[in-house]
């Protein structure tokens, strides 16, 4: 593989880790903790949105992303022929 | 049966089970040792991988703290699994690449210097043996109430069962070993939930039971739970009572010490592909989940629990009487973890908040909170009990226990002796040691790791919770920035990594223990531990973040000033960021 390619390779990479890492920050620092005013009116089960994402929510969102990034990354291997 | 015989039956039958697979899955050779000879299933993996970071601090402790403080207690469940986002994105797979067995060995050849592969192990060993000294102590303690044994005894026999799968499987038998444990761990916990989601709700998934109707109050779980804690004079369950900043810096100290503990990252090494290692860190992340959903609802579901059984006419009703008192509180009096006491001799247990007494008490003019003591590391073993379960659900949840702190103790006594017959003897100080010379090295290291936690957590210098804070905030300071500028910068050179990875561990060291006091020996501290006295308000808990910030600051400043890396070093890093040829890679 040459030079140019790897470049790209990893900066694709790159680009789809900061996406993710974004919305991992989005939904527990954020919506779990910093926002959570923000959604205080939207209610759930006897509390509010953030608390769910504090407790639950994230944590589904956190599987969701590792997932999908596991799933991006076979596809970009694949396109610049990097696979094992 | 005997609730005894039953506990009996449920701890031993799971043991041989261990004990079993350890010797049908031992290791013939150091790759089997370290790392499983690279053969692992990534979803096997997966699961072995849940069990070796859900330590006994997850299965016994967790719901507790929850319970014990609500909303402001999410940071565990946020931080312990958002870290496995950054271990699959930023770390696992390019360590899998560079396919070597240990931390320290990615750091020493990355760095191409024996100094930060000596830093490196120093960190290593001791964060990993801080750790186990709380798995063993956490073992010791199931042990005593289970099996009716003094704590000294459990001890003895939680050392004698690590030793004899750890020592004689390693890594290969460890793997399976876990897989077994998790199984066990994971029906230990849901099963009782279960059952105490549908009294309380109706609903079978503790998951959802949190967020549904009170079947007895017709309104939703956790207003019940709001409302009768007020009424007690207790904070609410579901608001913020503590400060943003620090729970926004420890749930980040909680996420990046995860993504640096090497017991964790080493599991990476043992499938056979980089994608598998990616694909390893999802399937790790569901069976984590799988208990870390049902942990908040165990605890608000326990907490409303306890209060139902202390007011059984209602908070506003007459409270429980001492004659009354159930069974599991008589046994947990036993185990000196709960206690009470008639403060004002009328027969009847008070238990409200008596820092901020609610209207009630002081009408009636009580003298104080009746019940003392209850250490929230009680709640998930007592849970069971608290629900009125029977009594093999009891004997599960202590099989439950006993694999949670014992599989993680056997992950990091294996940390701990690849450290130390891999990179201190067998990279630095006789590179010639043969195959068979390095496996009994690593399992002589193990023994004497294993007898020196059994040492402590027999004279435990008073310390638990500090402790594996200590482990995470030395992971979070020291390991985790050199790996991640090893892979994402290509200018990073040795002089900054080992200034970085020491300013890191330094800085947190001297927080921690200027808070906590010297080696946590009580009364040395320089300042009280309280917010007043904290720099900007961070806890010593939530250091670790603030380490890691300067380790990677010390390193950048450091690397501008001092010579550069070397060109083999960075055809090394590119090497580790494409996957292909991963499989050529070299047990050296």
């Amino acid at each position: 593989m040459s030079d140019k390619s790897t470049d790209a390779y990893w900066k694709a990479n790159v680009r789809i880790i900061t996406i993710c890492m974004v919305i991992w920050a989005l939904v527990s620092f954020g919506f779990g903790i910093v926002l959570r005013p923000l959604l205080a009116g939207i209610p759930i089960g006897g509390t509010d949105l953030g608390f769910w994402f504090a407790q639950q929510g994230s944590m589904l969102t956190f599987i969701a992303l590792v997932f999908y990034y596991r799933w991006y990354m076979n596809k970009l291997d694949l396109e610049f022929g990097v696979e094992e | 049966m005997d609730q005894f015989v039953i506990n009996l039956i449920f701890v031993g039958s799971s043991f041989a089970l261990y004990i079993g697979i350890a010797i049908w899955a031992r290791a013939g050779s150091t790759s089997d040792f370290y790392a499983a000879g690279r053969g692992v299933n990534p979803i096997v993996n997966g699961a072995a991988t849940a069990a070796d970071w859900m330590s006994a601090a997850s299965f016994i402790s967790m719901a507790g703290l929850i319970a014990a403080v609500g909303y402001g207690n999410s940071t565990f469940l946020m931080g312990w699994t958002g870290g496995y986002v950054i271990l699959a994105l930023l770390l696992a797979p390019y360590l899998r690449k560079f396919g070597r067995f240990t931390v320290p060995d990615f750091i020493g050849d990355r760095f191409y210097s024996q100094t930060a592969r000596l830093v490196a192990v120093i960190s290593l060993l001791v964060m990993s043996i801080t750790y186990v000294i709380g798995q063993m102590t956490g073992a010791a303690v199931a042990f005593s109430r289970f099996l009716e044994v003094d704590s000294t005894t459990g001890l003895f026999i939680a050392s004698a069962v690590v030793f004899a799968y750890a020592v004689l499987g390693g890594m290969k038998g460890i793997t399976y070993t876990q897989l077994a444990q998790y199984v066990v761990l994971i029906i230990a916990y849901t099963i009782p939930a279960v059952f105490i989601s549908l009294q309380l709700t109706g609903n079978p998934l503790p998951q959802l039971g949190l967020f549904s109707t009170h079947t007895e109050t017709g309104q939703p779980l956790l207003q019940t739970l709001n409302e009768v804690l007020m009424e007690l004079g207790f904070n609410d369950y579901t608001g913020n009572h503590g400060s943003t900043f620090n729970m926004v810096l420890f749930t980040l100290s909680l996420m990046i010490g995860t993504a640096g503990l090497p017991h964790v990252i080493i599991r990476f090494f043992t499938v056979p592909k980089v994608a598998d290692a990616r694909t390893s860190a999802g399937w790790a992340l569901v069976f984590i989940a799988l208990l870390y959903t049902v942990a908040p609802a165990v605890g608000a579901m326990a907490r409303l629990n306890i209060i139902t059984t202390l007011y059984p006419e209602g908070v506003q009703g007459e409270p429980l009487a001492f004659d009354n008192k159930p069974d599991w509180m008589l046994n947990w009096e036993n185990t000196g973890l709960l206690r009470f006491e008639d403060k004002n001799g009328d027969g009847l247990i008070q238990y409200y908040n008596e820092a901020n007494p609610p209207q009630r008490a002081i009408d009636e003019g009580w003298e104080g909170n009746e019940m003392v003591l209850f250490n929230n590391d009680i709640l998930v073993l007592a849970n069971p009990e608290i629900a009125n379960l029977p009594g093999w659900v009891i004997g599960l949840i202590a099989a439950g226990g006993l694999a949670a702190a014992l599989s993680t103790a056997a992950g990091l006594l294996l940390a701990i002796s690849s450290a130390v017959s891999h990179d201190l003897i067998k990279s630095m100080i006789n590179p010639g040691i043969s195959e068979k010379g390095e496996l009994l090295a690593a399992r002589i290291s193990m023994a004497f790791a294993i007898a020196l936690a059994t040492w402590l957590a027999l004279n435990p210098p008073g310390f638990a919770a500090q402790t594996v804070a200590l482990a995470f905030g030395l992971a979070a300071s020291s390991l985790f920035p050199a790996i991640m500028m090893g892979i994402f910068s290509k200018k990073m050179n040795s002089t900054g990594a080992i200034t970085g990875m020491i300013v890191g561990l330094g800085s947190t060291v001297l927080y921690i223990f200027t808070y906590l006091g010297w080696f946590f020996i009580p009364g040395t501290n320089m300042l009280p531990n309280t917010p007043e006295n904290w720099l900007f308000g961070i806890s010593p808990l939530s250091f670790g973040a603030v380490g890691a910030a300067l380790n990677f600051i010390a390193a950048f400043i450091v690397m501008k000033i001092s010579a550069p890396v070397p060109v083999e070093i960075e055809e090394l890093v590119e090497s580790i960021r494409v996957p292909k040829g991963a499989g050529d890679a070299v047990a050296h």
